[in-house]
């Protein structure tokens, strides 16, 4: 059950993440990203890391991809129009591709290729152990984080205010 | 036999056809009941052909929107225009697989929890599914290749960004005193009297009418009602929506409503508990207040004026006596009781929603953006704050 669920959510992820390329309209694109990061949350689930697949469903596709689709909608971005391609690229991106997807497969499993991932066996995904590693762990990094939110908000806004003036 | 009762599969699949039932029917009639609260409120009478009362205009709604002509506009966006409202549907059901009811119930040989799902991420996942509900307004904006529609879609997946945050902000205060995220923990944490209510006992008012006020923005209800606004947008997102595709849009609406209010039981009133405990009679209440209103309603059938509230009156008065009566067999008491309770309450916060509606006229959308992201937002954080500290002294 466990191992079909994940091939059908990794195959929907995988498909979801071509579309984002392949898509010449940026709203399918945006939506076909959707698509993945429901998909990546319910493969989260499966490994029993609840929070974060909620986490992953509530930022990145509820808040992150809903501000992308109205900055699109608001801009109202046509769909792209084909440029010709040069006879190189077409050439030369096919092997290149397939040469970066097998050099990126050999590394991950020559780093992680002794481990055996145990459907539902992580430990320490429920909001308490996460809440905790964050709060004492983690403190640095996660105080740091927010201080780079802190100064790309107001990054925003003083870029944004020069417009307005 | 008994396995085939015992199974996982089974019961949840009867779980869920029974609270689908019920949810579809719940919707119908809600639609019916604020037509006629906003009626009386207007002083007028409402629907009132189709049955006693207007009782059976829901089902007569059914049947027209059924048979009206399904129109796809030849300048939408087919795919996106097709899913929106699919999208609408769905997710604001699927919140509804986490709420609990009640507490467990034991049906014959079956002992269940009166909730199709526990999950220890109930509250966020309620908010994830939430937060996805806005792509099927989103897009039936946009796929509508309209002025309207789209001015509609951008004006609710701008509204729902803003409210979702002091949403949040106000269902954490709660979540922090009772220490957990399953919804059903929530309600057992509160137990023992309205005192223990998180509303009362946690002193958590500024967080509930913060929860309430995000609760109608969310569910784009009046006074947030811009994504439909009738003067200025014809309808809003859904103005190229037609027959069971614009049934959908309604029936999400319905939907979120009635799960924004369940959750508000949930998190602040106590759940299925009742007001205050058994021991001191609370158990009395629910079986005198439908023989209040059934002695109501046969002495108004005694005296009535219409002709048909002569039989329709005293026959409901009955059925109401009936219902008092069930209300005293000690063998339903364990399950009817809290659903009794449970559907009070969340009845109750749905009135006020219908209230509001009739009395409230609609804000200008800088009033909307100002009120929550220079009040309501701090509010909540301050709220929160403040809570949190208090959690932390007393756990000390």
């Amino acid at each position: 059950m466990d191992v079909i669920l994940f091939l059908v959510f990794a195959l929907i992820a995988v498909v979801a993440a071509i579309n984002v390329v392949v898509q010449t309209h940026p709203i399918s694109s945006a939506l076909s990203l959707v698509g993945v990061m429901g998909s990546l949350a319910v493969l989260y689930l499966l490994l029993g890391a609840e929070f974060i697949a909620a986490a992953q469903v509530i930022v990145y596709a509820g808040a992150v991809m809903v501000l992308f689709v109205f900055v699109i909608m608001l801009l109202n971005a046509g769909a792209e129009s084909k440029k010709g391609r040069s006879y190189m690229v077409q050439l030369l991106g096919v092997p290149l591709l397939i040469a970066f997807l097998g050099l990126a497969a050999f590394f991950v499993q020559s780093m992680y290729g002794k481990e055996t991932v145990v459907f539902g066996g992580f430990q320490g995904g429920s909001p308490r152990d996460i809440g905790k590693a964050l709060f004492t762990t983690y403190l640095l990094p996660f105080e740091v984080t927010s201080l780079l939110i802190l100064i790309a908000i107001v990054g925003a806004i003083v870029l944004a205010r020069k417009e307005i003036d | 036999m008994d396995a085939l009762f015992d199974s996982f599969i089974f019961v949840t699949i009867v779980k869920a056809l029974v609270i689908f039932a019920v949810l579809m029917t719940t919707l119908a009639y809600l639609q019916w009941v604020e037509r006629k609260v906003i009626a009386h409120v207007q002083v007028r009478p409402g629907p009132y052909r189709v049955g006693p009362h207007g009782l059976l205009q829901p089902l007569a709604d059914v049947v027209k929107l059924i048979t009206k002509e399904d129109l796809v506009p030849p300048y939408v966006n087919k795919v996106f225009y097709l899913m929106a409202p699919f999208l609408a549907i769905t997710m604001a059901l699927l919140s509804i697989s986490v709420i609990p009811f009640g507490p467990a119930i034991q049906i014959g040989p079956v002992r269940t929890w009166m909730q199709m799902t526990d999950l220890n991420i109930g509250v966020l996942f309620i908010l994830a599914v939430s937060s996805m509900g806005v792509y099927g307004i989103a897009l039936a904006g946009w796929a509508s290749n309209n002025k309207y529609s789209l001015l509609g879609g951008l004006r609710s997946s701008a509204q729902m960004i803003s409210y979702e945050l002091p949403m949040s902000l106000a269902i954490a205060a709660p979540l922090l005193i009772s220490n957990t995220l399953s919804l059903r923990e929530l309600v057992e944490s509160q137990t023992g009297g309205f005192w223990h209510w998180n509303l009362v006992g946690g002193a958590q008012v500024i967080s509930f009418f913060i929860f309430i006020i995000a609760a109608f923005a969310e569910t784009n209800r009046v006074p947030f009602d811009l994504p439909e606004a009738e003067n200025e947008l014809v309808a809003g997102f859904h103005t190229e929506y037609s027959s069971m595709k614009f049934a959908a849009f309604f029936m999400a609406e319905y939907a979120n409503m009635i799960t924004v209010s369940a959750m508000a039981v949930l998190l602040f009133l106590g759940g299925w508990d009742a007001p205050w405990p058994s021991e001191y009679g609370s158990s009395f209440l629910p079986p005198l207040i439908f023989l209040f209103f059934g002695l109501v309603l046969l002495y108004h059938g005694k005296q009535a004026v219409r002709k048909w509230d002569k039989i329709t009156f005293p026959a409901f008065g009955a059925i109401f006596l009936v219902i008092a009566l069930i209300f005293l067999i000690p063998m339903v008491q364990g399950w009817l009781l809290p659903l009794f309770w449970f559907l009070a309450k969340t009845g109750a916060i749905l009135f006020v929603f219908i209230w509001i509606r009739a009395t409230l006229p609609r804000f200008r959308y800088d009033q909307l953006m100002s009120f929550t992201w220079k009040f309501l937002f701090p509010v909540a954080m301050l709220n929160l704050l403040v809570t949190a500290l208090v959690v932390a002294l007393r756990t000390k």
